[in-house]
């Protein structure tokens, strides 16, 4: 029994191990860019374990930078966030099982990186009792790498001048999150309708342009989809 | 407005979201057309980030040639098309703007 826990676990970590080459420099760059949007040390650090989840805490830091309210921010990290629903309802029938303990524990480690090699897994083996072991060292691996290259991040974000505009460094991080995912029609409309949206509507206060352009974007382009079938 | 109560319920949301569904196991279903407007999430909030962050300055549409953030923002499209790095994109964004401001 014991040693099919640890076959899952280590199993779990090393199927991380490719994703977390690409994680590491992603938790620094975030660390260095918090503190650059004027969150305190403790502050980067922290949001990296109570929201652990990297997209999300990158647009945290650049909506705390041009100062915009916190339901706004909250707003947004939901919209941002919920693709998680789909990974929880993909993972739901494996684990049903469980006590809502270890549920409780495997949820707060579903981010992206997890989910990808565990689903795989699942998929390819089908349920088995100790398989959950899986996700726990797949989450774990990628929780101690993002905590770690946070704080590498924050270290080294100090010694960072001024005059290197920084704050550059989120949009351009954006640019290369959504240009990959550019594949056809209605994801360039979607891109389109709520930049242009963003940018007719910037003046609205709360920073509710940014809302109001998410959702033209999504709207746009599933309709888009939906039409094209 | 304090950051750690944003951090703290912008953490709940987000834990609240992977847990939903591992918890109502059988009794919530995920709508189709939610399923599918997921897809664009990512480029429709992002966007919305960007194009501001590179067509104003000062709040005003700037399409001249000395909006350099414009210039280099679009020479990282370029550059994370053909790279698909994130890391190329940024340091290569950065560098371009780095020297658009030195010697412009």
């Amino acid at each position: 029994m014991m040693k099919e826990q640890a076959k899952f676990f280590w199993a779990g970590i090393r199927s991380e191990v490719p994703l977390l080459i690409g994680v590491f420099p992603f938790g620094m760059i975030y660390g260095a860019l918090a503190l650059n949007a004027g969150l305190t040390a403790s502050a980067a650090q922290a949001m990296s374990s109570i929201v652990f989840a990297g997209s999300a805490q990158f647009v945290t830091a650049q909506l705390l930078r041009e100062s915009a309210p916190g339901f706004v921010i909250v707003l947004t990290v939901a919209i941002v966030n919920l693709r998680h629903v789909l990974y929880s309802a993909s993972l739901a029938p494996y684990l049903a099982p469980l006590s809502t303990r270890w549920k409780t524990l495997l949820a707060y480690l579903l981010t992206d990186e997890a989910y990808a090699p565990t689903i795989l897994k699942y998929e390819r083996e089908g349920a088995t009792p100790q398989a959950h072991w899986f996700l726990l060292g797949a989450g774990l691996a990628l929780w101690g790498t993002w905590q770690g290259s946070t704080a590498l991040g924050i270290f080294l974000g100090t010694a960072i001048p001024e005059s290197w505009s920084l704050d550059f460094a989120l949009p351009l991080t954006f640019i290369a999150m959504v240009v990959p995912v550019l594949k056809g029609r209605p994801y360039v409309a979607a891109t389109f309708s709520a930049g242009a949206t963003a940018l007719a509507a910037h003046s609205l206060p709360y920073k509710l342009g940014l809302i109001l352009a998410a959702l033209v974007g999504i709207t746009v382009g599933t309709y888009l989809e939906k039409k094209g079938e | 407005m304090n950051i750690w109560l944003v951090m703290l319920f912008g953490g709940l949301i987000t834990f609240g979201m992977r847990f939903s569904l591992i918890f109502l196991f059988g009794r919530l279903k995920v709508p189709e057309t939610m399923r599918r407007a997921l897809h664009y999430v990512p480029p429709a909030v992002l966007s919305a980030i960007i194009f501001p962050e590179l067509f104003l300055r000062e709040g005003t549409l700037d399409l001249s040639m000395e909006n350099f953030r414009l210039l280099a923002g679009l020479a990282a499209v370029l550059i994370a098309w053909f790279s698909r790095n994130t890391l190329v994109t940024i340091i290569a964004g950065m560098a371009v703007l780095f020297l658009l401001q030195f010697f412009l």
